[in-house]
């Protein structure tokens, strides 16, 4: 039992990461009808920027003497790498993206691949292909419930992301912000009638999204110990059938997809096998795909003539 | 017909070549041994550590008035770490450098690609490091000083039933790598054999970077140990998970280990762990501490176990130029198999059948965040 209970817990950390990535699949094809699938390299990148933010702020030597990282640098550097990712994903929607707004759908798809092999590429040569050790930014304190290991790591990411969660909750539901991403997502021509601009709301949604997949790039690094350039790929291909799963566009199910797929590759991983975890993510979703292509929140809407 | 006609060309030109080597160096008072090493690219510093402990064992074998009465030239080509490179700096250090034996290559790859260039011409050659057991498959004139891949396995199985007596271990290998299925195959094999149990096989694929779900399924099974025969970047995570889930049984492993990076990311999660390696830094025989300290005293810093073997092949490869009292190819090929109790700084070398040497591995203890000497087992 209680080796059910840790893989559950376990399964829940990873999960709230990638629910975090799977936002932004989910808030960016909302908008634009466009899987960016260069939103796992604006991930990796957030993760980057977490660690030279680390390093720069003399994590090492705090580390070595003993001592914890102040809390407050902690968020500092979640910041800082929020927004570089940010700054990024802006980036590529107005270089590769916005230019293609009325090219046919399959385009930017293509133009999304080629974003994301070129960003990995250029993380290859400027990171090194080396794995690198993430900084501890949090002092790991381990508390024991009759053999059920939780420590403050596990506990702060997914605070962190149920926080991040429900503010995203709140920007887009109770802010004009908010209305106009939803006003965007719903119909943009008539959302620009009504005098929104789509550009800028676009532009928006991509920033947020990229700054949500940073803070889990830097989620990612503290759970998982290691981080190197090739990291997104994989983790943003789950996080993009998590997004499937819940149903793609639809925020809450972004969130659920996530844990959802992160509880089954702990289980699978646990009780039936770790070569099969990758195997049975990707069976998810070609089944969601054939038996609820809307994915579980999705609601299908009818198309008007 | 065609083949005859090759051969005879090739005849004639051996001929031709063996006729200008007279003529050039007849009468030199030189023995040229040839090293192809990546000297630059990826693995430069593999290739350069080892030419640097080569050099060593010439230079002193040298000072003590050379073989045979001549002195020692090491001629070192750069193979840059790639086969078809490996396999022209072969032929170039038989036919222009006039090699009379090959030291070479470190990645089991390129030594394949020299070895047969070299069986080809019927030069001896030594590889220092290739731990693959396919290199010596590719003639009579290919031999080693390191153990291969399989013996590891082995090695740990012996270790953690005899020294560390230990009776349930659970295995997390790698299955996208053949030297980590090849080491936990090896390591299951010889411990079931010795009376262990293997209480529980888990896995992981090279890249993969979340191990919580098999360390807590080890963890929920009765095994006292756990063998990881991965590379370091992954250990040292699965060192760190465990360390969170508070597993605290000891991780055992092989050679991949064998990098700085580890202790980089594993840190003291790692303590208490031991692997397997060809050479122990602090190991206490006279002949490796002299090694070292004349190592550190040349070049500033302490060699890795790449460098010990270079040392040892070179080493290997003088004395039967010795015992042979010539430098013709077929004499020093004999004079190698029959290479008997050769004392080396990675311990003794008997070259068997399979012209594979007979050795002891040494096993590594990790304790403050360094790896120590702890035992030396034999085969």
């Amino acid at each position: 039992m209680s080796q059910f209970i840790q893989q559950v817990i376990n399964g829940l950390s990873l999960g709230s990461i990638y629910a975090l990535i799977a936002l932004g699949y989910t808030m960016v094809y909302g908008v634009l009808k466009l899987i960016n699938f260069a939103h796992s390299e604006v991930f990796m990148v957030g993760a980057y920027s977490g660690f030279y933010a680390a390093t720069f702020l003399g994590i090492d030597a705090l580390d070595q003497s003993g001592q914890s990282f102040p809390l407050y640098l902690a968020l500092v550097v979640l910041i800082v790498a929020m927004l570089v990712s940010a700054t990024l994903g802006m980036t590529i929607e107005r270089l590769a993206y916005r230019p293609l707004r009325n090219a046919p759908r399959l385009t930017p798809l293509i133009t999304a691949i080629g974003m994301s092999l070129l960003l990995q590429n250029l993380g290859m040569l400027i990171f090194t292909p080396n794995p690198r050790r993430y900084p501890p930014i949090l002092r790991e304190v381990r508390f024991d419930f009759g053999g059920v290991i939780v420590t403050n790591i596990k506990l702060t990411i997914f605070a962190v992301a149920m926080a991040l969660m429900v503010g995203l909750w709140f920007l887009v539901n109770r802010t004009w912000t908010g209305r106009a991403m939803r006003a965007v997502s719903m119909n943009l021509d008539a959302a620009r009638l009504m005098g929104i601009d789509p550009d800028r709301t676009i532009g928006k949604t991509f920033a947020i999204g990229s700054a949500l997949a940073a803070a889990g790039g830097i989620l990612f690094g503290l759970d998982q110990i290691t981080i190197n350039p090739t990291m997104g790929t994989l983790t943003g291909l789950k996080a993009f059938v998590a997004a499937v799963l819940g149903g793609i566009g639809n925020i809450p199910g972004a969130a659920l997809g996530g844990l959802l797929i992160g509880l089954s590759e702990q289980l699978v991983a646990g009780y039936i096998s770790p070569d099969y975890r990758d195997a049975i993510t990707f069976l998810i979703l070609i089944v969601i795909l054939i038996l609820r292509p809307e994915g579980i929140l999705g609601v299908v809407r009818q198309e008007k003539v | 017909m065609r083949t005859n006609r090759r051969s005879w060309l090739a005849i004639a030109a051996l001929l031709a070549l063996s006729g200008v080597s007279s003529c050039k160096k007849g009468k030199s008072d030189e023995i040229v041994i040839g090293h192809y090493a990546s000297m630059s690219g990826n693995t430069a510093h593999y290739g350069q550590d080892t030419d640097k402990a080569i050099r060593m064992a010439v230079d002193e074998v040298n000072a003590g008035g050379g073989v045979l009465g001549k002195q020692v030239k090491v001629v070192t080509l750069d193979t840059r770490g790639d086969s078809a490179e490996a396999a022209n700096a072969v032929t170039r250090l038989i036919d222009v450098e006039k090699s009379v034996a090959l030291l070479g290559e470190v990645a089991s790859s390129l030594s394949l690609s020299g070895g047969r260039v070299a069986q080809r011409r019927k030069v001896p050659m030594v590889t220092p490091s290739s731990t693959n057991p396919k290199v010596t498959e590719v003639g009579d004139h290919i031999f080693r000083v390191c153990f291969l891949d399989p013996f590891q396995g082995k090695v740990m199985a012996k270790f953690a039933r005899e020294n560390l007596k230990l009776e349930r271990v659970a295995i997390l290998k790698d299955v996208k790598n053949d030297y980590s299925i090849g080491l936990a195959e090896a390591f299951k094999g010889s411990f079931s054999a010795l009376g262990g149990k293997i209480v529980m096989e888990q896995s992981y694929g090279q890249g993969d970077t979340d191990f919580s779900a098999q360390v807590t399924a080890i963890k929920n099974s009765d095994a006292q140990a756990i063998f990881v025969p991965g590379y370091y970047a992954e250990v040292g995570a699965i060192a760190r998970t465990a360390q969170r889930l508070d597993v605290k049984l000891p991780l055992l492993g092989g050679d991949g280990w064998d990098a700085p990076d580890l202790f980089k990311i594993g840190g003291d999660a790692l303590n208490g762990s031991y692997y397997s390696n060809h050479f122990a830094p602090d190991a206490a025989t006279p002949k490796a501490k002299k090694f070292v300290a004349d190592f550190k005293a040349k070049h500033g810093a302490e060699p890795t176990g790449l460098g010990a073997l270079g040392y040892d092949a070179a080493a290997v490869l003088l004395d039967a130029i010795k015992r042979a009292g010539k430098t013709d190819g077929d004499a020093l090929r004999d004079a190698l198999a029959a290479t008997k109790d050769f004392e080396g700084v990675t311990g003794s070398i008997t070259i068997d059948s399979a012209r594979n040497p007979e050795k002891s591995a040494v096993v590594l203890e990790i304790k403050d965040g360094r790896a120590k000497y702890a035992a030396t087992v034999n085969p």
